[in-house]
């Protein structure tokens, strides 16, 4: 069978999906395709995302309809060259459906089990996925989220490099104890988890506040970190939507929440309810809001941000990229513009502060194209 | 996240709490469990296996055993939560409700009011509700509605083991007297539930699932015959909207209403008696509040209005079965303006 004959299977987005359902092929059988072309809409009880063609190719075979309901890892559709013969894709979806699929789901949720380390006596949870040759990427998220948040970034980065995402303290599966939840504090968390999971040397992603903590620890250890990537950041500039962090603090009951989480989109229609659940259960954990309101005050007494860090990204060694969603509502798309001329700005439009999930694809090629950029320059 | 049973996640709440707070004390039949045997203190946790571990971590002065006095342990507790601690009561059976229920409802229930205000009565009473076991009319019934209408008792029946910890520390953290009403036959099943204390607010339903074509409205055990209907009628194009109200009282009024404005049909499902029950109260409130959004008559699922039956055929027949509840959602549905 020809080695150019690939499937294109259910995803895995976050760490509790399943199954998901085809909304939609956007593109047709025997439809050419470019890398990185939308080919499908899939629904998860979370989100509704695109799946991106991982290469050029032709879509020979539609296996699995609009509206099916299929497990991770289950045939979508088969890509191959022109020339395959149709007997060969026949082939292909015969043998493709001889896997076991019991096995090698259970394999796969084994695989993508956070796991627990200890750092200062907190205890901070992660997930690591994929393995490579090169410096391995660490995301840090933002306030008020957790590893799920690079739900569709990380397993896309983890089939070329080792790639490690983190629950800041009060945040996730991590200990709920902040100290004063201040930049100091999560910051050594940071630290102290680079040096716990032994990554000499990172290309650091950081969203909203993570960004801040990222540009951080590449300020105070330059020679662990390869590269910066700030998405939507924070330390950039004064404004920040207080309504989202007051509101998010605050928010107990499902109709709170939903509405807060909807400034972080471009398309508040993307907050789902199974969404807005997620957020809820890990607000009640006790803890949670004390922690919360520690970092709030920390970071954003007065409606402010109070951590000014432009000089000190602007002193950064290594190379350094900002992307940012045009249409964000949380923290001003102006932040970025205000630092284009010296630093590589990345702008999407239609995506709010959550460009990461709203163009997921884009800024998994922004990402992976700066990281590669960098290795080949400094030969990590 | 670790899957625990029903009875495991209010084992757990109640020793969290109980580590949290020293002022938190069991008290009820049999709770300490074995207590009367020889060299076997803690043997079983009770008639029900909630309370198994307290007595051997906490100690006599806070998980009390009682004599068979439904009035004494009601009149402990309500005395013992208005003058500073959190009792946490047992209710064996809620059929007994009757002989302790001037303690509950005329004392516990009006402190406060009564007080002006200066009381509090943090009280909790767990109880067993429920049919399905063949334990007869007097250990089968589900009087949540009658502690529902009691202004000042709050009113707890959740459905999971989720709901269930995260419900039951928030009874006991309230400053209300709650009863907390476990189905007798849902202590086994098994939910998601973090192992850290957590509090899930009064008076916020959950929704089982969304859909546009009905609103379904169940509680405690019948949520998941509701689900079950719901599975069944989605293959047939149905979508139903499920809905938990998880507190009785407070109700969560603004959840149902809206569903039933976007999908103008509505069945409440209710294992307990329909006369004055949950399921009256419910259709009443859509009737008064929504009824310009209906499409069709509102429709509930109940027991017939008798005593549960012995004989196992019909305490089969009286308890509202998952096809029931389908049949009845696809008249509603099917319902012709």
């Amino acid at each position: 069978m020809s080695a150019a004959v690939t499937a294109i299977t259910m995803p895995k987005w976050g760490l509790t999906m399943t199954e998901g359902t085809v909304v939609g092929w956007l593109k047709q059988q025997g439809q050419r395709f470019a890398e990185g072309e939308e080919i499908l809409e899939i629904e998860t009880p979370k989100i509704t995302n695109v799946v991106e063609a991982p290469s050029a190719g032709t879509l020979r075979r539609i296996v699995a309809q609009a509206g099916a309901t299929l497990p991770i890892g289950a045939l979508l559709a088969v890509v191959a060259p022109d020339e395959v013969p149709e007997a060969e894709i026949d082939a292909f979806v015969a043998g493709f459906a001889v896997v076991e699929p019991s096995t090698s789901e259970e394999a796969q949720a084994e695989g993508v089990k956070p796991r627990d380390i200890e750092v200062a006596g907190r205890r901070l949870r992660y997930l690591d996925l994929g393995e490579g040759d090169g410096a391995p990427v660490l995301l840090v998220h933002g306030f008020g989220a957790d590893v799920n948040t690079w739900m569709f970034t990380q397993p896309a980065l983890a089939t070329r490099r080792r790639t490690v995402a983190l629950d800041l303290p009060g945040h996730g599966g991590s200990a709920k104890d902040v100290g004063a939840g201040d930049a100091e504090n999560l910051t050594d968390a940071v630290e102290g988890a680079l040096e716990t999971l032994d990554m000499k040397r990172v290309h650091l992603v950081g969203h909203s506040m993570g960004g801040a903590i990222a540009a951080l620890v590449a300020s105070r250890r330059p020679e662990r970190v390869a590269s910066l990537t700030l998405i939507a950041s924070a330390g950039l500039g004064p404004e920040i939507n207080t309504s989202f962090i007051d509101g998010f603090v605050g928010a107990s009951r499902r109709r709170e929440a939903t509405e807060v989480l909807g400034l972080l989109m471009h398309d508040p229609a993307l907050v789902s309810r199974a969404m807005v659940e997620d957020v809820l259960r890990y607000k009640r954990l006790d803890g949670v809001s004390s922690a919360l309101a520690k970092i709030a005050e920390a970071w954003f007494a007065g409606g402010r941000q109070s951590l000014d860090l432009r000089g000190r990204i602007a002193a950064l060694v290594m190379p350094v990229q900002l992307v940012w969603g045009r249409e964000d509502r949380i923290i001003p798309v102006a932040h970025a513009e205000a630092v284009a001329n010296h630093l590589p700005v990345r702008i999407l439009d239609a995506a709010g502060h959550l460009p990461h999930m709203e163009k997921a694809g884009e800024v998994v090629r922004l990402i992976d194209q700066f990281i590669g950029s960098v290795s080949e320059r400094v030969g990590t | 996240m670790p899957q625990k049973s029903i009875r495991q996640a209010l084992n757990e709440a109640l020793a969290q709490e109980m580590r949290r707070d020293p002022t938190i004390v069991v008290i009820g039949e049999d709770v300490a469990g074995g207590a009367a045997t020889e060299g076997q203190r803690d043997a079983y946790g009770g008639v029900l296996g909630v309370t198994k571990g307290l007595f051997a971590e906490f100690g006599e002065a806070r998980v009390i055993d009682t004599p068979i006095t439904e009035s004494a342990i009601m009149g402990a507790a309500a005395g013992a939560a208005v003058t500073g601690l959190r009792p946490v009561a047992e209710l064996m059976f809620s059929d007994f409700f009757g002989v302790c229920f001037d303690q509950i409802f005329n004392q516990a229930a009006k402190f406060r009011y009564m007080f002006g205000g200066k009381a509090k009565t943090p009280l909790v009473i767990r109880t067993m509700i429920g049919a399905g076991r063949s334990a007869a009319a007097q250990h089968s019934q589900s009087p949540y509605h009658i502690f529902t209408s009691v202004p000042g008792l709050k009113c707890v029946v959740p459905s999971n083991a989720y709901d269930a910890k995260g419900l039951l520390i928030q009874a006991i953290r309230d400053d209300d007297p709650v009863i907390f009403c476990e189905h007798k036959l849902m202590y086994d099943l098994r939910a998601e539930v973090p192992d850290e204390p957590y509090t899930i607010p009064f008076g916020e339903a959950n929704i089982v699932r969304d859909g546009d074509d009905v609103t379904v409205v169940a509680l405690s055990r019948m949520v998941h015959y509701a689900n079950e209907a719901a599975d069944t009628l989605a293959k047939e194009g149905i979508e139903c909207e499920l809905i938990d109200p998880r507190t009785t009282s407070p109700l969560d009024e603004d959840t149902i209403l809206e569903s039933v404005e976007r999908t103008g049909r509505l069945v409440v499902v209710d294992e307990a008696t329909p006369r004055c029950s949950i399921a009256t109260d419910i259709a009443a409130l859509v009737a008064d509040k929504a009824f310009a959004a209906l499409k069709a008559p509102v429709r509930r699922v109940t027991a017939p209005h008798t005593p549960v039956p012995f004989a196992p055929v019909l305490e089969k027949l009286y308890i509202p079965s998952p096809e029931r509840i389908a049949a009845k959602i696809r008249e509603v549905h099917g319902y012709a303006e």
